[in-house]
């Protein structure tokens, strides 16, 4: 681990950021916290299911100045529906303008760097917002990003712009060289009636070690629909920890779905803040895991203020060594009365090796709420896989039939199709489904 | 069609089937009659290869074939249908596909060509018809939120989907008012050719009122004790189960 606190520290002490302001006081913070806290290992109680301290000891280089990377790499790793979406590219944690192509007009969508942004119009927003995360995660994963959070990029959704194009975007690591570590960090403010589509993958390009620690903080005024969709398919040498802080600071309704595919290891971190009385969100996961993945999605609801509704759903499908980990948590404040709050989390082992782990808390303060949670960890139901079979459906295809329905929950609620149908391709290849 | 000799079978340490003997020839019906806990699912389950039962002696022949050889899905490819007592509710699979799915399957394993797209509706089509259901619950998922009237017509629709050469109809009756019960009973005698075997299990005569056998037998305590003609129902029906066990030499309780 001292390797790794060199680069951060050399790279810290090479770029010399001298930003002032928001950007400087959140690098020196997180830069201090890091060197403090380091990185978390299976003793701190938010890591205790993911050895991400294992994965980090390695040799990696922290190179942002990837040239290497070309239009036709990008052409490579494009999701389906890209000609009508805004692609937002992002080389080793760095977005790149010249590969990156936005298509709507600058009225609707704005892209600046956070450097930019902190000093214009957008100050206040940046003040108020960015770093708001480490409150939620006062741990050294969090901080590691913090301290390079000036080279991160602001994303602004107009007031009462519905942006058409979907937005598209792709974190690449170029590991064809060396491993990469890279730590992308995003600002997205989505303005008073807005709407917009999130779409975002993390693609390793090459075959040696990628580690991506990414923060995107997205703040929602009233009134603003957001669609968030976060797919997950690498190869094993690929792991990540991301981030999504959402603060919805108007009445507002918020729609997430993170897909884990493939990967190494991977730690899903999403928090919803719920701070203006009947905010709405919907969180949903689908794990479809095997070989040695490890999955693990942390989530946290706060409900600050009254009224407001959550529901989450998370289902895991896992197989030969594969693990999941899911850790739910619900906070309802004092002051969040009538609140309702749902979490499920579901499971499907598929083999004896798959392991899972999952842990539901809730810290209610408030007396007037309705908040349920549960979980099931399981084997596929037998009853059903004989009235398949009594059919004449196999018992491969039987099986397909009803994982790949056990996913269709979850994948139903992405609506943008391209994206949907893209998803649902790689979940029947996977599981053998060929109807 | 299908011979079982001697058929004893278990769940657990518990054993149910004590040794049936039963022939079915193309194109009869025969009803199975009995008390509750008399073995009369079990023969249902056993038939169809249900894997919580373990086949202790005997042997069951299927149209040539030694059934206890074959796989559930096997089975039902070779023509075995099991209409269940209690249809499984399957979420986010809709009858339509999961139909088509297994059409397809038991096309691929008779060496048939898959049914295009036209074909099937067109048979879906007809066979609606026949158990009267609508298009929009077979869009649905799979008996989910369905009525009982509704799962057991799904059931029979998809007998007459797959057209097996001997249907198992475990209690169909079971759970139904009585125009529930008449749209399925049509159903099935739709489904009398002369040459498809029925086996109806059930407790009570009324279904036999609808679909009329040409044998009957009671089963009680794991065996076949009694077969008539279809006015042993009637007999039944009146006399209750008691007079089978005045026969058999017990003593009935008051």
């Amino acid at each position: 681990m001292s390797e790794l606190k060199e680069l951060i520290q050399n790279k810290y002490n090479n770029e010399a950021f001298d930003g002032n302001g928001s950007l400087q006081s959140l690098s020196q913070k997180g830069m201090q916290l890091f060197n403090e806290q380091g990185i978390p290992t299976v003793k701190h109680e938010e890591w205790k299911y993911t050895r991400i301290a294992n994965v980090l000891n390695k040799d990696f280089s922290y190179a942002v100045n990837a040239t290497a990377v070309t239009k036709a790499d990008v052409d490579a790793v494009r999701l389906p529906g890209n000609e009508a979406a805004n692609e937002l590219v992002f080389i080793n944690g760095i977005y790149h303008a010249e590969l990156s192509s936005v298509r709507s007009s600058a009225d609707e969508l704005v892209i600046l760097p956070l450097s930019e942004a902190a000093k214009g119009e957008y100050k206040s927003v940046v003040d108020a917002n960015l770093g708001h995360s480490a409150t939620y995660h006062p741990d050294g994963i969090n901080a590691m990003n913090n301290a390079f959070a000036y080279q991160g990029l602001f994303i602004a959704v107009k007031k009462n712009k519905a942006v058409e194009h979907p937005l598209y975007c792709y974190y690449i690591n170029d590991a064809r060289s060396s491993s990469v570590l890279s730590q992308p960090r995003t600002l997205i403010h989505v303005g008073v009636n807005a709407e917009v589509f999130l779409v975002e993958e993390e693609i390793t390009i090459g075959s040696s070690d990628s580690f991506t620690n990414r923060v995107s903080e997205i703040v929602v005024e009233e009134n603003a629909n957001v669609h968030i969709y976060k797919i997950q398919n690498e190869d094993s040498h690929s792991s990540c920890v991301k981030t999504t802080h959402v603060r919805q600071v108007g009445v507002s309704k918020v729609n997430s779905v993170t897909l884990t595919l493939n990967g190494g290891t991977i730690r899903n971190n999403l928090n919803f803040i719920l701070e203006a009385p009947g905010c709405e969100s919907h969180m949903y996961g689908l794990y479809c895991v095997k070989g040695e993945t490890h999955v693990d999605n942390h989530t946290i609801v706060d409900n600050v203020m009254p009224n407001s509704f959550s529901n989450e759903l998370y289902k895991g499908i896992i197989d030969e060594n594969a693990t999941g980990v899911f850790n739910g948590k619900i906070f309802v404040r004092q002051d969040a009365q009538k609140t309702n709050a749902y979490q499920s989390n579901k499971n499907v082992l598929l083999s004896d090796t798959a392991n899972v782990n999952t842990k539901p808390q809730l810290e209610i303060f408030a007396d007037d709420v309705k908040c349920s949670h549960g979980c099931t960890v399981g084997r596929l139901d037998e009853e059903a896989l004989f009235y398949l079979r009594a059919r004449g459906v196999g018992e491969k295809a039987a099986k397909a039939l009803l994982l790949h329905a056990f996913a269709g929950e979850i994948l139903d609620k992405i609506e943008l199709e391209p994206i949907r149908k893209y998803a649902d391709a790689i979940i029947a290849e996977r599981l053998g489904f060929e109807f | 069609m299908l011979s079982i000799k001697n058929l004893q079978a278990r769940i657990e340490e518990k054993e149910i089937l004590k040794g049936i003997n039963l022939d079915i020839k193309p194109g009869e019906v025969h009803a199975i009659m009995g008390p509750n806990g008399s073995g009369k699912s079990t023969l249902a389950s056993v038939l169809a290869g249900r894997s919580d039962y373990e086949v202790t002696g005997g042997e069951v022949e299927f149209n040539g074939k030694d059934l206890f050889e074959l796989s559930p899905e096997d089975r039902a490819r070779e023509g075995l249908f099991l209409a269940f007592q209690y249809p499984v509710e399957i979420p986010g699979v809709s009858t339509t596909n999961f139909i088509k799915t297994a059409v397809n399957e038991i096309r691929k394993y008779l060496g048939e060509e898959p049914m295009d797209a036209v074909q099937f509706l067109k048979k879906m089509k007809e066979k609606m018809k026949l158990v009267e259901i609508d298009q929009s619950l077979l869009s649905r998922s799979l008996n989910e939120g369905f009525s009982g009237g509704e799962k057991k017509r799904n059931e029979i629709f998809q007998m007459a989907m797959l057209e097996p050469t001997l249907a198992i109809l475990d209690e169909t009756d079971s759970g139904l008012d009585i125009d529930a019960l008449r749209i399925v009973a049509e159903g099935v005698n739709k489904l009398r050719d002369g040459n498809r075997s029925f086996l109806v299990i059930t407790h009570y005569q009324r279904l036999l009122d609808y679909i009329v056998p040409d044998h009957v037998h009671v089963l009680y305590k794991g065996k076949i004790v009694k077969s008539g003609g279809k006015e042993l129902a009637l007999e039944l029906e009146e006399r209750g189960y008691d007079f089978i066990k005045e026969e058999l030499g017990e003593s009935v309780e008051a």
